[in-house]
């Protein structure tokens, strides 16, 4: 070994870890730690932070006997069904018109489409707590002025999730656009010039050229999507009340979470929650890769 | 004339949904100008015999007036603004540095470092809400600012974001020739590898300020004390206050929102690039 070569290791030999110590140090402490630690406290009741017991895996028994818990994960469940199955053809249909060659003022409308998402989820929940409103609420006031609808309609009373898969509509349907618009730079001019060349129709074109071009990006954006619909929190909470509303309707997991980890104390039960959540997002990853994959092959 | 038609089949169902997109926000406008005895005379602007039909000069700033005199929301906006800052400026430049050194060092712990970010990045957030809340209690955190920022100041998507810009954007050759011309390390990350991912250090500060402003839940468990609430924070209370009086919750929420759109309108293109940076390359 050389006296040069021996100096340049040394000028740089520390580097690498100045460069990095201040993250890992913020990180270790921050989310390392309280990942092994909610482990940890998912095997334990505890009586706010301090006090605790070890109760081996009764959270987790109690969860799967527990009808608030069969409750929350169901009303998730559906709110995550409205935002892929509603939310997203709204978004990807939006995505094709605004892609099309002859549309002028692309930018303005991409503007005015990804705005909502902007505004912050408790934000938005207080302005559509008026919308919402019976008799007095934007929404009512104009679909009976328009088509004679019952001005009384009980949204935040009957109609919980229809009304938080409404909001949640409006806020994220133009940022998963700009996903698909981004996405649909990835179809081939030249696959759809010869595709219509050989006569295929708008749908055929559309199944087996665009499809297959967004497959990857497609998959992505139903995995974020099921990733925050999963975390639905903000939106129920303020609109409905900490419960839920009436019976629980619009009670979430996140919700629950936060009710018997911050309101009763037990963080040991909210984390056993939070591993449910992790576990079944953790699982839709993994299926989200095999199915992108599946495009490849 | 078949032209005309496919326009409109075009232009329609755009117009139409911008309008619903922009509706609840002229609205929440409206609201905030009107007085409360006038409030449910129309949905948007109250009528009259002004221009337009409307009653210009019954509109009103009082709602926002009172906002500042009698709610002190000036203490919240100021409570925002600095936690947005702190924690977006804090986070950019820890993840920067920490990108940077797993792009373009290699050193002993890189790949359990990269395994141990990758591994995190799948966990939902609201798992550490619980742990998050113990551990600051042990270190007396709880009701501090440094409690609200630290737990958001080191994203693994942050520096997994900048390592992809760094080995994309960040020459070795450049690095090199700095080196041979005695620059610090130090010096070369500020003033040669930086600037070379500039898109994405404002993208990533852009995001993390805006993240931070929206965030509701850490602040509503960690912070205590009225005067330390951001907006966030404010607005759910006022709701609970004042859940009648709409001009000034609409006012509220006006002031909240306001900020992050006139930065989304100032900076789109900074906005879009970096959210879609991640996605097509993951």
């Amino acid at each position: 070994m050389n006296a040069a070569t021996g100096r340049a290791d040394m000028r740089t030999g520390w580097s690498p870890y100045a460069f990095v110590a201040p993250f890992v140090l913020v990180f270790l402490v921050f989310t390392a730690y309280p990942t092994l630690q909610s482990i940890a406290l998912s095997v334990q009741q505890t009586y706010g932070p301090q006090a605790s017991r070890y109760v081996g895996l009764q959270n987790f028994v109690g969860l799967a006997h527990d009808p608030l818990f069969w409750k929350a994960l169901t009303n998730t469940a559906v709110f995550a069904a409205g935002s892929i199955f509603i939310q997203l053809p709204c978004s990807l249909g939006l995505a094709l018109l605004l892609n099309m060659p002859q549309v002028r003022g692309r930018a303005f409308f991409r503007l005015v489409f990804f705005s909502p998402s902007l505004v912050g989820m408790i934000f938005v929940a207080v302005i559509f707590s008026l919308i919402f409103e019976k008799r007095t609420g934007l929404l009512n006031v104009l679909l009976h002025r328009a088509f004679g609808f019952d001005p009384e309609f009980p949204w935040l009373e009957d109609y919980v999730m229809p009304a938080l898969i409404i909001a949640a509509l409006w806020m994220y349907v133009g940022f998963n656009m700009v996903y698909f618009l981004a996405a649909l730079q990835n179809v081939s001019p030249d696959l759809v010039d010869a595709s219509r060349v050989d006569g295929a129709g708008v749908w055929h074109r559309f199944r087996h050229v665009t499809i297959p071009a967004i497959r990857p990006v497609g998959t992505f954006i139903v995995l974020l999507s099921l990733v925050g619909s999963f975390q639905l929190f903000e939106l129920p909470y303020l609109l409905l009340g900490e419960g839920g509303g009436p019976n629980n309707r619009g009670l979430t997991l996140v919700m629950y979470l936060y009710q018997t980890g911050f309101e009763t104390g037990d963080l040991g039960y909210a984390s056993a929650i939070g591993w449910v959540i992790a576990m079944l997002l953790g699982a839709a990853a993994i299926m989200q890769r095999a199915v992108a994959r599946g495009g490849e092959r | 004339m078949s032209r005309v038609r496919r326009g409109l089949l075009i232009y329609l169902p755009l117009l139409l949904c911008s309008a619903v997109i922009l509706l609840p926000l002229v609205y929440m406008l409206c609201a905030s100008i009107k007085t409360n005895e006038e409030f449910f005379t129309s949905p948007f602007l109250p009528r009259g015999s002004g221009f337009l039909g409307i009653a210009w000069d019954h509109l009103t700033s009082v709602h926002y007036r009172r906002l500042f005199y009698d709610y002190a929301f000036g203490n919240n906006i100021i409570n925002s603004c600095f936690l947005a800052s702190a924690t977006s400026i804090l986070a950019t430049l820890l993840t920067a540095m920490g990108g940077y050194a797993l792009a373009r060092f290699t050193f002993r712990g890189r790949s359990l470092l990269m395994g141990l970010v990758l591994g995190t990045l799948v966990l939902p957030n609201v798992l550490l809400l619980a742990p998050s809340y113990q551990l600051l209690y042990r270190l007396g955190l709880l009701d501090h600012y440094g409690g609200v920022i630290l737990p958001l100041a080191a994203p693994a998507f942050g520096v997994y974001l900048f390592r992809q810009a760094f080995i994309a954007g960040l020459p070795r050759e450049l690095l090199e020739a700095g080196r041979i011309d005695g620059c610090g390390e130090m010096r070369l990350f500020f003033s040669v590898a930086l600037p070379m991912v500039r898109p994405m250090v404002g993208a990533f500060l852009l995001i993390t300020y805006v993240g931070t402003w929206n965030n509701f839940i850490w602040p509503q468990i960690v912070l205590q004390t009225p005067e330390k609430m951001p907006l966030s924070v404010a607005i759910a209370q006022l709701r609970g206050v004042y859940f009648q009086d709409y001009g000034m919750m609409m006012a509220g929420t006006a002031v909240s929102v306001a900020p992050v759109l006139v930065l989304f309108l100032l900076l789109q293109r900074e906005f879009i690039a970096g959210l879609t940076a991640g996605a097509v390359k993951s």
